[in-house]
């Protein structure tokens, strides 16, 4: 069974449509790449699946494990297994990054009707984890995020994805702001998830990630819309020749006015 | 952000709002000359005290409350006010085998560790109800170290000598409005007073509860630690949920000799009115210490959380060399609360030092004021003083203000003042969301990491309690 199916989703932030007509399905253990143009709709198909309010779903459904999604706040979502790995994550000052990690945790566990983890078993866990995404010890015990550089809230992300161990991670652009080393540990890390059974939804620009982590299928996303689907060797062909062949053959799929031209 | 993520559209539950069914002596509502007598005479008070009274309440009467604060207050009809209200008992009551088994099923509703419970906490209680204090635990084990703890009411005769040097020595009857109304109508308190040398070998606390109808509330509490003494106290407070407002108007005294230490909190969670604005307590509160000696040092740590309005400046007077005045604040205004308050220290010894933390959190149409003054006499050479002020707002229709005051007439004494505001974004209370918290429990971290600094400062007890109290408090501040 798809662990994640979006039909025909139509979806729209204040006057505008930002998702027109998207379909997509993701099963267990898959890896899919998103790829498209700035602007295109990919950080907001990632935030409308995580449940983000500030988007109206006007049509279409989105389901996990067969279940629509589109009731459910947030915090549900994410105890039924859905991360989603910020394109910019929030610094939160104040807030211990750790506590934060195991009161969240538990949170999703308690609705699951999961024990709880205790404090050292947690503790164990998260140091293991964080050597593993190349955070040292005295960052994961700041406040979240508050003052991390671009590359380590990137490697914060990954911490909190392997230790919370969702069913989908949804990545949006983990790969932007990482050094060679740490993209060559997001890569292995994630390789590791997935043989233990996790599906991803990449976001990316560029193939460095691709070529460590290679997906099972690569869409492009434009104007809304995924209007082309392929295979690992897709985002290659991409990187040589661009979206334009895309934008020209759907026309009013790129910018707004070009739209309201042909309607 | 496009939608209006942040409404303050649900009410917020009230846990300590019940109103119990205890029998009571009241007075008729009322204020005259026969009511403070009556007061007097219903304790058995030694003239000095009843003249003492009959002297505040002619200062009262040629004064008016003060109007600087930013309160929107309506104006209190003081004769609609009952001034006494008693719980009904034979003989007071002065063990808990005595005490009406439903005032201490109150105190058990309110979590007040008495009885055993206090024996786990370590901590002695003193529990004032309505006009009376009930009952104070502890109070032998506490003898042994020459530590007194009792009612102020019955320290009037056990140590009036003490009671008569003290009493007004901090605060004076004619302070202010509220607090000579304080003077001429207190009703009880507690009375705390630690020997030379003496470290109060557990936490004290007393638990006020206003509960009778109509019945104002005028605590008064005295606190002594004598040379190299330290103690550490605590108050806390609720009432139960009425459509009508009530007042309360407390003066607390502290006195800190020579190298000696008194830590104050408070955990305030008077009844704050609901989501409109309806019934709540009116808290008019003069709360000062002296640091009479060299060396002494008097800490203040509040955790405001209740009440419709709030008017609470606890201050020091650093008259000793190298003297140490301390005040961590948090206060939080939701729905319609209003609170004006901050804090005065007064530097008069050389060396002094202080520090200002407080931290204002508002929610709904919660309207909040910073007042901090912080004066240099010519005196105190060396003085220093560093104040850090910060606003939370949650939502758009809430405000946070800050007026810091700085007097300074000691070229060599040096003042730092930094305030900041912020706003919880929604991005952030997303990202919290999409970790798996639920939209309370992420406002509560997010308030609780901004607190953490003077949360740190409250004794270990009550300090889950009053992390409990914030994210009570902000129920639906974001909807
Ligand atoms: N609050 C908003 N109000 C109006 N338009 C918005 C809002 N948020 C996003 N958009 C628009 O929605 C479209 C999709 O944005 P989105 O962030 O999903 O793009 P993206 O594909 O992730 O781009 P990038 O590659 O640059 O990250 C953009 O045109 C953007 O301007
Ligand atoms: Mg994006």
């Amino acid at each position: 069974m798809a662990l994640l199916e979006i039909d025909n989703l139509v979806a729209s932030i204040g006057e505008t449509d930002v998702l027109r007509g998207l379909s997509l399905r993701v099963d267990a253990s898959e890896v899919h790449a998103i790829m498209g143009p700035n602007g295109a709709g990919k950080s907001t198909l990632a935030k409308i699946i995580a449940g983000h309010p500030d988007y109206t779903v006007k049509s279409g459904d989105i389901r996990l494990d067969g279940e629509s999604l589109l009731e459910k706040s947030p915090d549900e979502r994410a105890a039924q297994g859905i991360f989603l790995g910020f394109q910019d994550p929030v610094e939160i000052p104040g807030v211990n990054n750790l506590y934060f990690l195991r009161t969240a945790l538990n949170a999703q566990r308690r609705r699951r009707g999961e024990a709880e983890v205790d404090a050292p078993s947690f503790l164990r866990l998260a140091k293991e984890e964080a050597a593993r995404v190349g955070l040292d010890a005295g960052l994961i015990k700041r406040s979240l995020n508050d003052g991390f550089s671009g590359g380590e809230r990137k490697r914060n992300e990954m911490l909190q994805l392997s230790v919370l161990q969702p069913k989908l991670a949804i990545l949006d652009e983990i790969d932007s702001g990482l050094d060679i080393d740490a993209l060559a540990s997001v890569a292995e890390n994630a390789g590791r998830l997935r043989a233990a059974g996790m599906s991803f939804l990449l976001v990316t620009h560029y193939n460095r990630l691709l070529d460590a982590f290679p997906p099972d299928i690569v869409h492009v996303l434009v104007g809304g819309r995924i209007v082309h689907s392929g295979g690992a060797t897709l985002a290659k062909e991409l990187e040589a020749s661009g979206y334009q062949a895309w934008s020209q053959a759907e026309p009013g799929l790129g910018a707004g006015s070009h739209h309201a031209l042909h309607a | 952000m496009q939608t209006e993520v942040i409404t303050d559209a649900l009410a917020r539950a009230y846990a300590p709002g019940f109103i119990s069914d205890i029998e009571a002596d009241s007075l008729e509502p009322g204020l005259s000359e026969d009511t403070v007598r009556f007061i007097s005479a219903k304790k058995g008070e030694p003239e000095w005290l009843l003249a003492w009274r009959l002297k505040a309440y002619r200062l009262w009467q040629r004064m008016t409350p003060p109007d600087w604060a930013a309160l929107e207050i309506p104006s209190i009809d003081y004769q609609s006010i009952s001034y006494f209200s008693a719980p009904r008992k034979k003989d007071g009551p002065k063990s808990l085998e005595e005490v009406d088994p439903e005032l201490l099923r109150v105190y058990e509703k309110l979590g007040v560790p008495l009885h055993e419970r206090a024996r786990l906490a370590g901590v002695a209680v003193d529990a004032v109800f309505d006009s009376v204090s009930v009952v104070t635990t502890f109070r032998e084990q506490l003898a042994e170290y020459g530590v007194v703890f009792c009612p102020i009411s019955e320290a009037v005769h056990s140590h009036p000598e003490l009671v008569q040097r003290y009493l007004g020595s901090v605060v004076p009857q004619a302070d202010n409005y509220f607090a000579a109304l304080n003077c001429a109508v207190f009703s009880d308190g507690s009375f705390v007073y630690i020997p030379k040398g003496v470290r109060c070998p557990m936490e004290l606390s007393t638990y006020f509860r206003i509960n009778a109808l109509n019945t104002g509330q005028f605590e008064r509490t005295l606190i002594v630690a004598e040379e190299g003494a330290y103690v550490s106290y605590l108050e806390g407070c609720t009432a139960p949920m009425r459509d009508e407002n009530q007042l309360h108007a407390a003066v607390v005294e502290l006195v800190a000799h020579t190298d000696a230490q008194i830590k104050y909190s408070t955990v305030q969670n008077w009844y704050p009115g609901d989501a409109e604005g309806r019934g709540g307590i009116y808290n008019f509160v003069t709360k000062r210490g002296i640091c009479a000696g060299d060396r002494a040092k008097i800490s203040w740590t509040q955790v405001e959380t209740g009440s419709a309005v709030t008017w609470k400046y606890p201050s020091c007077i650093l008259k000793g060399a190298d003297s140490v005045g301390e005040f961590y604040s948090v206060a939080i205004s939701h729905h319609r609360q209003q609170a004006d308050t901050g804090t005065k220290m007064v530097h008069i010894g050389p060396g002094s030092r202080s520090t200002i933390v407080s931290k204002g959190i508002s929610a709904g149409h919660g309207r909040q004021t910073y007042r901090g003054l912080v004066r240099m006499e010519p005196s105190a050479r060396g003085a220093s003083n560093f104040t850090q002020c910060d606003s939370l707002l949650i939502g758009s229709n809430c405000a946070a203000n800050t007026v810091p005051y700085i007097e300074s007439r000691q070229p060599s004494a040096s003042v730092g003042h930094e305030a900041t505001t912020t706003r919880i974004r929604a991005d952030q209370l997303f990202y919290l969301q999409q970790r798996g918290l639920n939209t309370e429990d992420a406002v509560a971290l997010i308030v609780n990491g901004f607190c953490k600094e003077v949360l740190a400062e409250l004794p270990m007890e009550f300090a889950v309690e009053a992390q409990k109290l914030l994210g009570v408090s902000l129920e639906g501040a974001v909807g």
